[in-house]
């Protein structure tokens, strides 16, 4: 982690993997407050890169079936990484076992690499040397895989892509994939339109 | 302590976030054109972050090993390779590019 070198104490390091749990606000948060960025457009960040777990929610909360009572607890690992697995599995029963799965394990390993990162243990050297940066895009890619089904998924995920690369460097981070997201309505009001016109001929 | 502020507000805000989607009475989610967008959402989120992982450096568009690596993990889906098997192929390759000074 970053965090211990940007003036954080190692109660907060931990405190925000234990309680934000969501590593691209955790990044952002520590790096706009070592960039000397007020409390509150620091937080302002991290928020909109939190974000889209909102979107993920929506989807998991069909899929998972959660009893209300569950739903504060299952909240904090409603991540990209459980929403992959989870949407990935063939039924009901397997996509629970993979929330709960990926939930855990990530919440404990990423954890425990908080506090040797904040205890100041220097990692295995150069991990980007080991080609470790494309494993994460790698496992994202073999989950999204499956779900491009039709032609409709493959169609938001194109745009996605594109939306994604190319507002990158003109919006502030976490925008851009927030923007990404209009890709879903888009294609399925593209596809409306083009279902009632051959609906005219 | 404005550092404590600021993680108060992170923590609150995030976990916010993450609850409002799972609260979503299932009512609202019945009609199916909503019921459509809820499933074409992650697709378009996670299709953004695959492609920002791989091809951004901080806010700059950068082509370099791990896009390799990518092309990879993708000739090695395509083949219907174990899942362990493409993120392998993608950090191997990745790997490998980097040491050929790529």
């Amino acid at each position: 982690m970053t965090s211990a070198g940007s003036g954080l104490t190692l109660w907060q390091t931990c405190a925000l993997s234990l309680l934000v749990f969501t590593g691209a606000s955790q990044f952002a948060l520590v790096g706009a407050l070592a960039a000397g960025g007020g409390a509150f457009a620091a937080a302002a960040g991290a928020f909109f890169l939190g974000v889209r777990n909102a979107f993920y929610g929506l989807r998991l909360s069909q899929v998972l079936a959660l009893p209300r009572a569950v739903r504060p607890f299952a909240a904090q690992w409603v991540i990209d990484e459980t929403t992959a697995v989870t949407l990935a599995q063939p039924d009901r029963r397997a996509a629970r076992i993979g929330f709960v799965a990926t939930g855990l394990s990530l919440y404990i390993l990423w954890n425990l690499t908080t506090l040797a990162g904040a205890l100041g243990a220097e990692a295995i050297g150069d991990t980007d040397a080991w080609g470790l940066d494309a494993a994460g895009p790698a496992v994202f890619l073999a989950l999204l895989a499956p779900m491009l089904r039709t032609t409709t998924e493959r169609a938001v995920a194109g745009v996605a892509v594109v939306l994604g690369l190319g507002l990158l460097p003109v919006l502030p981070a976490g925008v851009p994939v927030l923007v990404a997201a209009l890709a879903a309505p888009a294609v399925l009001w593209a596809q409306g339109r083009r279902a009632q016109k051959e609906g005219q001929r | 302590m404005s550092v404590w502020i600021a993680i108060g507000l992170t923590v609150v805000g995030c976990y916010a976030v993450k609850l409002a989607g799972l609260l979503v009475p299932a009512g609202a989610l019945e009609r199916p054109l909503v019921r459509r967008l809820a499933a074409l959402l992650p697709v378009a989120l996670l299709a953004a972050l695959t492609a920002q992982q791989t091809f951004a450096d901080g806010r700059e568009l950068v082509l370099d090993a791990r896009a390799a690596g990518l092309a990879a993990a993708a000739v090695a889906l395509v083949l219907r390779a174990p899942f362990l098997v493409v993120v392998a192929a993608a950090v191997a390759v990745t790997a490998g590019v980097r040491a050929l000074g790529g």
